[in-house]
């Protein structure tokens, strides 16, 4: 949100012990880090890695709901998924921007996506082949987004808390768009149910994946939390996003397919079955049935699109061509 | 209500027009040239099924049968459609969907100026709102064409292809059906030939910045107004219709 | 000014009259109309404002965080700049 030259790389900038408990101490007693500010080169390079990441989840996120635009049932729903479809757009725009202030480019961070050397949300690579899945994708995808989204609010650095607090008012409507499709579905014919249940099968467990590896696994949970990144460890939000969906789910007359998920009185949470942690990692790293489709797409728009931001440049440096030539005729 | 059929036959002609349109819009929501883009190009979009659907429910209702937007637009086929050709052109580049978009949007802005002064009450007050959507597009797709036109020389080479293959579809804008002239006669519509001078100013004026020349037609296309479409208009439904058709009769 | 990559643009927008313009985000545009246009489709889609300002990020100054402390420090001792270092009886009403 400021531009390149705003931000100083501080290349020079020593990390002491002293330096390092100073900064640990602004972030204890919750104060934001803004993009000029000195901080751990470790810092900053997390911070880009994983806003970076939650850019291109909201590019690639386009790519499985924007199946369906052309395809919604009636105008109403095309019409609200066109919309949200654009707000992803948004989304990972505004995201870009706050990775832009710690002084990485927005084409850096495109090529590194390109490339596959940037990772996205792997619950992306998996197909929408029904309209259920736009319903499925709403209520639980973004579901999901929400409850890793909302602490992020609280992050501790400024540009990215400002932008999650934006993106956060805006998906308020995509949860809601998604259970009412769902919820209509359900209560249609057999053949929707149908539809509903199937959609529901294949996206449960990836959806519980979304939250990350489990805490004894998560390489980068610890000094994250202790950077005020994260708020809340992996598993606790994945508790907290089982223990709100089964009652969602409940309502409606769907079933989740976990035979292991079952009320615990002494925790006063849900229990939940084994996530099979072989196909996440298989998808991370890129086995998912549309990893290559998803790349290949938007590789295909930035390639397709390139004479166009030429164009635009070109057309831009004219200008300040001609005005200095006016300017100078004028003198 | 014999008196209406006319007016509901101009409503959904102009719906077909602004759905078809936004349609194709939509397909460019995530493969945009530019994350910029992939919010400017569903914006338009928006305002065109906006007023799609408007136009739709306003024919439903002077109708009386039970019928709703959703019927007009998904349960009609090909032949019944009847937006202009134009609209219905596949996306190819951005050139071609920026100089689509100007060309439409400067035929609609004086026409919803005088449709919102007309004689019908409620379509006069869809066209005030419109006015002020339209007025976006010109200028958006108006910068961009300019921009195209005198940016590379690649994208100006591009951009008078886009001219080339555009351009013959513009006539159809000007045609007028037989209830049209019924509408215009009641002063609900403008007669197009009056708003063709507007429309070529605009045209001109973008024109002279992106260095492009408006080409002599040989040959115009028409036949839309008539339900006579390009081979595109049908797959275009298919793809659109394809729940409706497959799942008649059901709530989504 | 060589212009090799999309530059970036900083966004202002006034939610309404009476209110200033704030800081809302950036994006990246070629020129300043490309901006405005930019800023008005990614910005305002949910009656955010009547009034949109762009600034190129490049044209923006800003005060050195590493000089924070001669900058604003000193104004915070400045106390009887402020309406409570008064002492004034209650009784004379508001002041």
């Amino acid at each position: 949100m400021y531009s390149q030259g705003l931000t100083g790389e501080q290349s020079e900038l020593e990390e002491t012990p002293e330096f390092l408990a100073a900064f640990q101490a602004r972030i204890d007693r919750e104060e934001k880090i803004e993009p000029n500010d000195p901080m751990p080169a470790a810092y900053r390079k997390t911070l880009i890695r994983q806003i970076g990441q939650h850019a291109h989840s909201e590019i690639v996120g386009m790519l499985p709901e924007g199946n369906w635009i052309t395809r919604a049932p009636n105008l109403r729903r095309k019409a609200a998924l066109l919309a949200k479809v654009q707000d992803e757009g948004g989304h990972g725009l505004y995201l870009y921007a706050a990775a832009e202030t710690l002084g990485v480019s927005r084409e850096q961070m495109t090529e590194e996506l390109l490339c596959g050397k940037a990772k996205y949300s792997s619950i992306f690579n998996y197909p929408t082949p029904t309209w259920a899945d736009i319903g499925l994708i709403g209520w639980l995808v973004d579901g999901a987004a929400i409850m890793n989204q909302v602490p992020l609010c609280r992050c501790s650095y400024g540009p990215y808390s400002r932008a999650m607090i934006r993106v956060c008012k805006e998906e308020s409507f995509h949860q809601r768009q998604g259970y009412e499709i769902v919820r209509t579905l359900a209560e249609g014919s057999a053949e929707q149910k149908e539809m509903a249940q199937d959609a529901l099968n294949r996206w449960w467990w990836p959806s519980l994946m979304m939250f990350g590896p489990s805490d004894s696994d998560s390489v980068n949970s610890d000094q994250s939390m202790k950077w005020k990144i994260k708020r809340f460890t992996n598993d606790e939000l994945r508790q907290k996003f089982v223990d709100a969906t089964v009652v969602q789910a409940e309502k409606i007359g769907l079933t989740i397919p976990d035979p292991d998920l079952k009320w615990n009185e002494e925790r006063e949470h849900y229990d939940f079955g084994a996530i099979d942690w072989e196909e996440f990692w298989r998808v991370v790293k890129g086995g998912g049935p549309m990893n290559r489709d998803r790349i290949a797409a938007r590789k295909k728009a930035w390639d397709e699109g390139a004479w166009v931001r030429e164009a635009a440049l070109a057309h831009a440096r004219k200008r300040l061509e001609r005005e200095a030539a006016a300017k100078e005729a004028a003198e | 209500m014999a008196s209406n059929s006319e007016l509901i036959d101009v409503l959904v002609t102009l719906g077909d027009d602004h759905l078809i349109l936004g349609h194709r819009l939509s397909q460019w929501c995530g493969h945009a040239p530019m994350l910029e883009e992939d919010l400017s190009m569903p914006n338009m979009a928006l305002d065109l099924i906006g007023q799609a659907r408007n136009l739709y429910s306003y024919a439903a209702d002077l109708e009386g049968r039970g019928r709703t937007e959703d019927d007009f637009a998904y349960l009609r086929s090909d032949r019944e459609y009847r937006n202009c050709l134009m609209v219905e052109r596949p996306n190819g580049d951005f050139a071609h969907t920026m100089l689509r978009q100007l060309y439409f949007a400067a035929f609609m802005k004086p026409f919803w100026e005088r449709v919102a002064a007309g004689s019908d009450d409620r379509l006069a007050s869809y066209a005030a709102k419109a006015v002020k959507e339209v007025s976006y597009h010109v200028r958006h797709a108006g910068e961009w064409v300019v921009r195209l036109g005198d940016g590379t020389e690649h994208s100006a080479a591009r951009m008078r292809e886009a001219v080339d293959a555009l351009h013959p579809y513009t006539d159809e804008l000007f045609t007028v059906t037989q209830p049209m002239r019924k509408a215009i006669e009641k002063g609900i519509i403008p007669d197009p030939k009056d708003i063709k001078d507007d429309w070529m100013v605009t045209i001109n004026l973008v024109f002279n910045q992106a260095f492009l020349a408006v080409p002599e037609v040989a040959f115009p296309q028409q036949g839309g107004r008539e339900g006579l479409h390009t081979e595109s208009l049908g797959h275009l439904l298919s793809e659109l219709q394809y729940m409706q058709r497959a799942y008649p009769g059901l709530s989504w | 000014m060589t212009l090799t990559l999309t530059p970036l643009w900083e966004v202002f927008i006034r939610p309404r009259n009476g209110l200033n313009h704030k800081h809302v985000g950036s994006l990246h545009a070629a020129d300043s109309e490309l901006a405005m246009q930019a800023a008005r489709d990614v910005y305002t889609r949910r009656e955010e404002g009547n009034s949109i300002w762009v600034v190129a990020s490049s044209e923006i100054v800003a005060s050195d965080p590493d000089k924070a402390g001669e900058n604003f420090e000193p104004a915070a001792d400045k106390v009887y700049r402020h309406p409570s270092f008064y002492d004034i009886p209650d009784d004379v009403g508001h002041m």
